[in-house]
């Protein structure tokens, strides 16, 4: 049953991104590029993703899933390093292609070349980060 | 106002919204497609609920095709680049903890302080970093 309700959500995900433009990388950009010919359309759909998810996040709060014991949710509230960096480093990338991970794994049916080239050199940039992670929490043993 | 601009990014937004609601209240679970894509690459606990989230969002533009509607995907990055994108998204999410789905609509709708100064950090570089790549290089 957590496996159905997983699937339908990524397919109104994959829908949602497909519809609203962010599956394609052109629309992204034309949002990132300010001081060029502004696309708008990313804005509108964080409006319309938060209008629904703020409240229902709120709604939601320290209630018991109906399919799961608890709620894993972060619990880290700390602005660190690896934090900043992180989504620093995410931005150029993001900044470059326009392409993140959502609309990368939505656009596979759709571009399957370029889809798999993106993907495949996050999946490595991901493992790579953890192991990085992992050596320096092991040389600081 | 067209249909295109406003009225599609505003459903598809809602839509994303609705879908991070139905993982939190039936699986407890957060829809960061960064954090769900690198459980799965590592196999930390089998393929389970993360290999069928990737699974529906993978198949939903071919539904939307049969429907008539097919996504439009424009991509004028040159292979090299999309390479060099691909390594710096992963690396940076994965470092960072979260993307734009999980930092910027989940972690931002539980007014996580980490997630929004995360959001609000990625938003400024990939602006600086497209000015740069459109405007000045």
């Amino acid at each position: 049953m957590t496996l159905l309700v997983a699937a339908f959500a990524g397919l109104l995900f994959g829908t949602g991104l497909t519809i609203s433009g962010m599956v394609n990388p052109a629309v992204v950009l034309g949002f990132l590029d300010l001081t060029g010919n502004w696309n708008p359309a990313l804005l509108f759909v964080m409006i319309g993703a938060l209008a629904v998810a703020v409240p229902g996040y709120q709604l939601l709060k320290g209630r018991r899933p109906f399919l799961a014991e608890t709620q894993s949710i972060p619990s880290r509230s700390d602005i660190d390093v690896p934090l900043l960096l992180g989504a620093a480093i995410f931005g150029v990338g993001w900044g470059l292609a326009g392409i993140c991970p959502g609309p990368a794994l939505t656009m596979l049916a759709i571009k399957p070349t370029s889809a798999s080239l993106f993907i495949i050199s996050m999946s490595a940039g991901m493992l790579g980060a953890l192991w990085v992670g992992r050596s320096i929490s092991g040389s600081a043993k | 106002m067209t249909e295109s601009s406003v009225i599609l990014p505003l459903a598809g937004g809602v839509m994303i919204g609705v879908a991070a609601l139905i993982l939190l209240a039936f699986n407890g679970r957060v829809m960061g497609v960064s954090g769900i894509w690198s459980g799965l690459i590592r196999w930390s606990d089998g393929p389970g609920w993360r290999l069928a989230f990737v699974l529906g969002s993978i198949t939903a533009p071919l539904g939307l095709a049969l429907l008539g509607r097919p996504g439009d995907v424009q991509i004028e990055t040159t292979a090299p680049m999309l390479i060099v994108a691909g390594l710096l998204v992963g690396f940076g999410s994965a470092l960072g903890a979260g993307c734009t789905s999980g930092h910027g609509i989940c972690g931002m709708s539980r007014f996580s302080p980490r997630s929004i100064v995360a959001t609000l950090v990625f938003m400024a570089v990939a602006i600086v970093t497209v000015f740069l790549v459109r405007h000045v290089g």
